[in-house]
């Protein structure tokens, strides 16, 4: 090019040279599309496990920031509640995280059991433990299922709901629903185990830890399923806890810490499970195959859990406890945080002494791991934020309440 | 640590900053406005508190005053904390702690969102769960729904 430039002024002047493009500077060219591009993706979009829209900027391929926009499923949860009697608000609870409702229940219920202080028959407890396990294992199953089918692999999906739907016929049989149960009351549960449930639960984990030999040989091992979530979106200690990421997301990043163990609540103290944690054994601690492989472990310890609430179960009414009226002390409030599957769901009850809660406030785990999803994002490929995005196992109607 | 130390040891850095200690089944430390993000820090980085996670940060509309309150938890020392912070319903502004927990930007969008909370040096500082252009504060106990939305109308 030094011979078409030579001899010309240092002025700024244009040479015209046709057919030839001009010689620039790439790093100044505005001609050239070297701008960031804009990708919507979402709301309705079948990885976004919900109505989620992301705004993903890229540089090519390369996610340079991901911005999620929620509240598409915004009913205000908690404005209802502030309307509602204590029961009242419990149908409600179930359709926030609708993949695992009898644990909101459980959540919200001991929440308000904390201020009145009511003591329980046995039985219920171990009621409550035995529904929040098999919902828990249900609703790692969606999980595992989606996960595989965001990924490519529709199987695994088949396979999982086949064991959700045995888990639904043991909660429809015990309460009538499928997904949405209103099942745990203030102070008890609807209705009493019927004839027949205790043997079909076990049965169905007679059979169920083969089932997840099964899932580990169909998905966890298989070589494009780790190459396509090892050392991708690798989640730092220091940001889980300062998003505080909580449930297998936190676990996932290699701290064995659990609400069930570290402030038992319930009657967890009494059965012997393992909290798994993540050790990096694909690629990175905290990447998506960590955060996956927790779930599928905890299906597992689940499953002890309930297996050892059925030796134990003592009779006992049901109903003995459950007051007519639910009015807590005037003046008084709680934070009551409980396991759920996606993690910590932290119930926030202030009473004015009447039977309608003055303020429900529910902190959603999904709701802070959707928050770490652009730091997660960046440097990945567009490809790998649908990785990312399951591996966070998110469920937008707990996000926007 | 008893809620009654860390209040003491408040107190004594932050002198009267730091209001008092109320009572309940999780007792709460009333702080002032304009100190919430210095004792943030403080809580988050001394080694003998090491809050290094906000459980929750909520909006809460009293009889008399906007209310903020900080659910904190400190992992090595396997304590809760409860802060509180009042605000003038006309005009209410807190300084942020996004810098403290990153959590607290989404928190803190939410409670704006909810309650019209304004929170002083926030990076984003925008509605999140309703749509930009909506009228009023849901969460607020005199909270009236506006008729119409882009000519769909509201409630029927």
């Amino acid at each position: 090019m030094a011979d078409v430039t030579q001899g010309v002024p240092e002025a700024n002047v244009t040479i015209s040279r046709p057919g030839i493009p001009p010689v620039v500077d790439l790093e100044d060219d505005d001609s050239l599309q070297s701008d960031m591009m804009t990708i919507n993706m979402g709301p309705q979009h079948p990885s976004t496990h919900g109505v989620l829209r992301l705004e993903i900027k890229t540089d090519g391929e390369i996610v340079e920031q991901a911005i999620p926009h929620i509240g598409y499923l915004h009913r205000c949860f908690e404005k209802h509640a502030e309307n509602l009697s204590y029961q009242q608000v419990i149908p409600f609870t179930d359709r926030m995280d609708y993949l695992a409702a009898m644990n909101n229940n459980l959540g919200y219920v001991l929440a308000v059991e904390n201020l009145l202080e009511i003591e329980l028959p046995e039985r219920v407890e171990y009621i409550r433990v035995i529904m929040a396990e098999l919902n828990r294992i249900a609703s790692h199953l969606v999980s595992f299922g989606t996960y595989g089918m965001d990924l490519g692999a529709f199987t695994p999906f088949l396979f999982a709901f086949r064991e959700r739907e045995e888990i639904f016929d043991l909660f429809e049989m015990t309460c009538g629903a499928r997904m949405l149960y209103n099942y745990i009351w203030v102070g008890g549960v609807s209705h009493d185990l019927p004839a027949g449930f205790v043997e079909k639960t076990r049965s169905f984990l007679e059979k169920f830890e083969s089932k997840i030999e099964e899932y580990n040989d169909l998905l966890t091992y298989n070589k494009i399923f780790v190459e396509r979530t090892a050392n991708v979106g690798v989640l730092s200690l220091e940001n889980a806890y300062s998003y505080n990421l909580t449930g297998p997301n936190l676990r996932g990043s290699g701290v064995p810490w659990d609400i069930r163990r570290a402030e038992p609540y319930s009657i967890y103290d009494r059965f012997e499970f393992d909290v798994p944690f993540g050790k990096g054994e694909m690629g990175t601690v905290g990447d998506c195959w960590d955060r996956y492989m927790v779930r599928i472990l905890e299906m597992g310890e689940s499953a002890k859990i309930v297996s050892q609430a059925l030796d134990q179960l003592p009779e006992g009414d049901v109903l003995k406890a459950v007051p007519r009226n639910v009015r807590p002390p005037k003046d008084v409030e709680c934070y009551f945080r409980s396991e759920n599957p996606r993690g910590e769901l932290g119930v926030y009850v202030i009473s004015d002494g009447s039977n309608v809660p003055y303020r429900v406030r529910v902190k959603s785990p999904c709701f802070t791991a959707m928050s770490v999803f652009d730091v997660l994002c960046r440097g990945h490929y567009v490809a790998d934020a649908v990785a990312i995005i399951g591996s966070l196992d998110i469920v937008l109607g707990e996000i926007d309440r | 640590m008893t809620d009654q130390e860390i209040f003491d040891v408040l107190k004594e850095k932050f002198g009267d900053r730091v209001i008092d200690l109320t009572e309940n089944v999780d007792p709460w430390i009333r702080i002032q406005a304009d100190a919430i993000a210095d004792v943030a820090e403080f809580l988050h980085d001394d080694d003998k508190m090491k809050f290094e996670s906000l459980m929750c940060l909520s909006g809460v509309d009293f009889p008399e005053h906007l209310t903020v309150v900080y659910h904190l938890y400190s992992t090595p020392h396997a304590q809760k904390v409860t802060l509180k912070v009042e605000v003038e319903r006309e005009d209410p502004h807190v300084p942020t702690v996004e810098n403290v927990w990153h959590v607290a930007n989404w928190h803190e969008r939410e409670t704006y969102d909810m309650f019209g909370i304004v929170f002083d040096g926030h990076s984003d500082p925008r509605r999140i769960l309703c749509p930009d252009d909506w009228e009023g504060f849901p969460l607020r106990k005199d909270y009236e729904v506006q008729e119409y939305y882009h000519g769909i109308k509201v409630e029927v």
